[in-house]
């Protein structure tokens, strides 16, 4: 029998668990558990400026592996820190567990030095939380708390430990449960049958269909089913912003991605559709513009291993509830085994159609002679690795651009805060998948308006080692807010423009790093390359680009999805 | 639409703020809400009365079961059921007033549970609509304080709301 305090079961639970990493900052009431952590060897802690950018890292660690992210802070303000990187992780169902300190429970509710209801507060935004009443329970917590992060629809759980639970000299018996049972938790394990049996009959007799998948592709490690099916059936796919990499955008029957700022194609091909099979997406507003005008001619098969999102903002005709990668598996075989086919002419009519529509927009933008446009920045990136590169991005205009032009052809590639558009992002999230990837390029593409919300970081950065590099989109605004203001506000530009910003070469080097500026369109591609072959250095590249470009297609807002800005004077 | 949703809730501290939390959060309405442990005392009923269209029912159910305290739950609406609320008042009683109060007590099937010289409690138990009812007829103008429970349901019949 092995006795251990609370905290050295907390720490030795994580590496019975498998956890490596784990990214976090001290105070007060996690002390005894950073002093196990410091007995220790198995479990790395990477300590952080900013606790915000601790939830922001694991989360990167988890988009880019498909493991569980582990955050470790105090109670009070540190807790309360990790809220929009717990909020962020929620929103596109990342799979995260943040434990906080707290308080003696003795003290609880007495408004305690650095006391707050972390469980209260956490609430809205976490899967499940859960808060440690006795030592001992402490094992059996952190298996609980993984197992309903990772599986289901995945979510960040929040652990709330109590100073006193992991006080030193009071050990108890450590027993690392096996399994995890919850009588009131048993996600699906499959789809039903006769549901994925009419879904198969719809997709054969089709004559306009198209597949939208989502971030559950990826989350449900799912891609290799995805792309089975879809070339199977010859049929034209579009992915969400946070589907991207769920099938090679290479490929010939992908139209890029829809919504807000999707491709033309994308648009009008799912709003004259006769047939979505909608793939662990969620039919979220900027997907699908006014929810009354959607694809009016469409039947909807939805698969989600989340009930709650079938038939939330829009009805689906044939539900499925399962796994998305057991639920495609059934529909190959199917699809395989079935005496139907799709019905060619249709088909073949079909992709006429598409490709008319892709020829007339194409994602064209306008150049100029002398001024950097965003998009070539992307582009450039995009060739100079490869299409291989980790993008992390924050958010605004340098998102958009970044989703649009650079191709992933693979998932976890592409990361970003789609849900809860938190700008900070990209950097955190950056150096928790160069942590784990230091052979690949990782890429942070992000703009001047949001690198500044958690650029503290670039500490982090030089005390591990992560040479990341930055890219940073500066059009001296907040690109996307201006941008909103051009089209809705008759271009009063209110709070938009951003004076004294700060010389983020001198930056960059105060930090210990490397700092490379490039405002000439002929210097562009070279100084990239350049950066790019400095693989030991982070390297901070400000690039000056067009100050007014915008980002199209944007669709009208309150219209339907065939509904677009093309350019600033094009509408259709 | 009115709907009375029936939960079976881990009984554990902070599972009730959960459920609360979750129709503040989204918007849904919450008429009435009672909750006391069950005879398995891990669990605790929970009955909540909502209203909404048929699509914002289907989101509560969904997202009530989400919750990882949710072991059950179930919409006595859809079937056969018996509901019931408690309450209790107290009125102004004095003079005449005391044997009209009585009579309509009676009429009601309701018991008078206390007494003082001007002052009648009476317990009453039965649908909302009932409990509506004797508040009318007493008039408010007599009326002191209200206490009601809430409503809680159980299906008729057969079907039952277990593990």
């Amino acid at each position: 029998m092995e006795l251990l305090s609370g905290a050295d079961m907390l720490i030795r639970s994580l590496q019975d668990e498998g956890i490596e990493y784990i990214y976090g900052y001290p105070g007060g009431a996690a002390l005894h558990i950073y002093d196990a952590l410091f007995r220790q060897d198995k479990v790395k802690h990477i300590l952080v400026r900013h606790e915000q950018a601790a939830v922001h890292m694991a989360d990167g660690y988890a988009r880019a592996t498909g493991l569980p992210g582990t955050v470790l802070v105090t109670s009070g303000p540190g807790a309360t820190n990790t809220i929009t990187g717990i909020a962020t992780a929620f929103m596109d169902s990342i799979p995260l567990v943040v434990l906080c300190g707290q308080v003696a429970s003795t003290l609880i509710g007495e408004d305690a030095f650095q006391e707050t209801d972390m469980i209260g507060v956490s609430r809205p935004v976490v899967k499940h939380n859960l808060s440690v009443r006795h030592p001992e329970e402490i094992p059996g917590i952190i298996r609980k708390a993984y197992y309903i992060a990772a599986t289901g629809r995945p979510g960040p759980v929040v652990v709330d430990i109590p100073k006193d639970m992991t006080t030193p000299n009071e050990r108890y018996e450590y027993v690392f449960p096996k399994k995890v049972k919850l009588r009131s938790y048993n996600p699906a394990i499959r789809g039903h049958a006769g549901q994925i049996k009419k879904a198969v009959d719809m997709l054969m007799a089709a004559k306009r269909p198209i597949i939208y998948a989502g971030g559950g592709v990826i989350l449900g490690k799912a891609t290799d089913q995805l792309t089975e099916l879809v070339r199977m059936l010859g049929y034209p796919i579009t992915n969400t912003l946070m589907g991207i990499g769920c099938y090679p955008a290479s490929d010939k029957q992908h139209l890029g991605w829809l919504g807000m700022h999707g491709t033309y194609e994308s648009n009008m091909a799912m709003h004259h559709s006769d047939l979505i099979l909608c793939v662990g997406a969620r039919f979220d507003d900027r997907v699908t513009n006014a929810t009354e005008k959607f694809c009016p001619g469409a039947r909807i098969v939805h698969i989600d291993i989340d009930p709650a999102s079938i038939s939330k903002t829009i009805d689906a005709d044939v539900p499925i509830v399962g796994p998305v990668d057991a639920v495609l598996k059934e529909m190959i075989t199917l699809v395989r085994e079935s005496k139907e086919t799709p019905d060619a002419d249709a088909i073949a009519a079909w992709w006429k159609q598409i490709e008319e529509w892709r020829a007339f927009h194409g994602m064209r933008y306008e150049t100029s002679p002398d001024v950097i446009k965003p998009q070539e920045v992307v582009e450039a990136l995009c060739r100079l690795t490869n299409g291989e590169a980790f993008v992390t991005s924050d958010v605004g205009q340098h998102q958009m651009f970044a989703a649009q032009y650079y191709k992933f052809d693979k998932p976890n590639r592409w990361i970003n805060s789609g849900g809860l558009g938190t700008m900070g992002f990209g950097l955190p999230a950056a150096m928790g998948v160069k942590l784990t990837h230091p052979d690949d390029d990782v890429l942070c593409i992000t703009g001047e308006g949001s690198i500044q919300m958690n650029i503290q970081e670039l500490s982090t950065c030089k005390q591990y080692n992560l040479p990341v590099k930055i890219i940073n989109l500066n059009n001296q605004a907040l690109g996307m807010v201006k941008q909103w203001q051009d089209m809705n506000y008759e271009s009063r530009h209110a709070e938009s423009y951003m004076g004294s910003l700060p010389d983020f070469i001198k930056l960059a080097e105060a930090y210990g790093h490397v700092g490379v500026r490039i405002d000439r369109k002929e210097d562009l591609e070279p100084k990239l390359k350049e950066v790019l072959a400095m693989k030991d250095d982070l390297v901070f590249v400000d690039i000056y680009v067009d100050r007014f470009e915008h980002v199209y297609p944007m669709q009208v807002a309150r219209g339907s999805m065939k509904d677009m800005w093309l350019s600033k004077t094009e509408r259709v | 639409m009115r709907r009375i949703i029936s939960v079976l809730l881990e009984n554990e501290p902070g599972a009730l703020s959960r459920v609360v939390g979750l129709f503040s959060q989204r918007n849904y309405n919450i008429e009435t809400l009672t909750v006391a442990p069950t005879e398995d005392e891990t669990l605790s009923r929970l009955t909540v009365t909502t209203s909404g269209s048929d699509r914002v029912i289907e989101q509560i159910t969904k997202q009530l079961n989400k919750l990882i305290e949710v072991v059950k739950l179930v919409d006595l609406t859809e079937g056969a059921h018996i509901e019931r609320e408690l309450m209790l008042v107290k009125l102004k009683a004095t003079g005449s007033q005391r044997a009209e109060i009585k009579r309509t007590v009676d009429i009601f099937r309701g018991q008078i549970v206390d007494v003082t010289s001007s002052v009648y409690t009476v317990q009453l138990a039965g649908n909302s609509e009932k409990l509506d009812g004797f508040i009318q007829a007493i008039g408010t103008s007599g009326v002191l304080e209200v206490v009601r429970s809430g409503v809680s349901g159980i299906a008729r019949g057969e079907k039952v709301l277990s593990l």
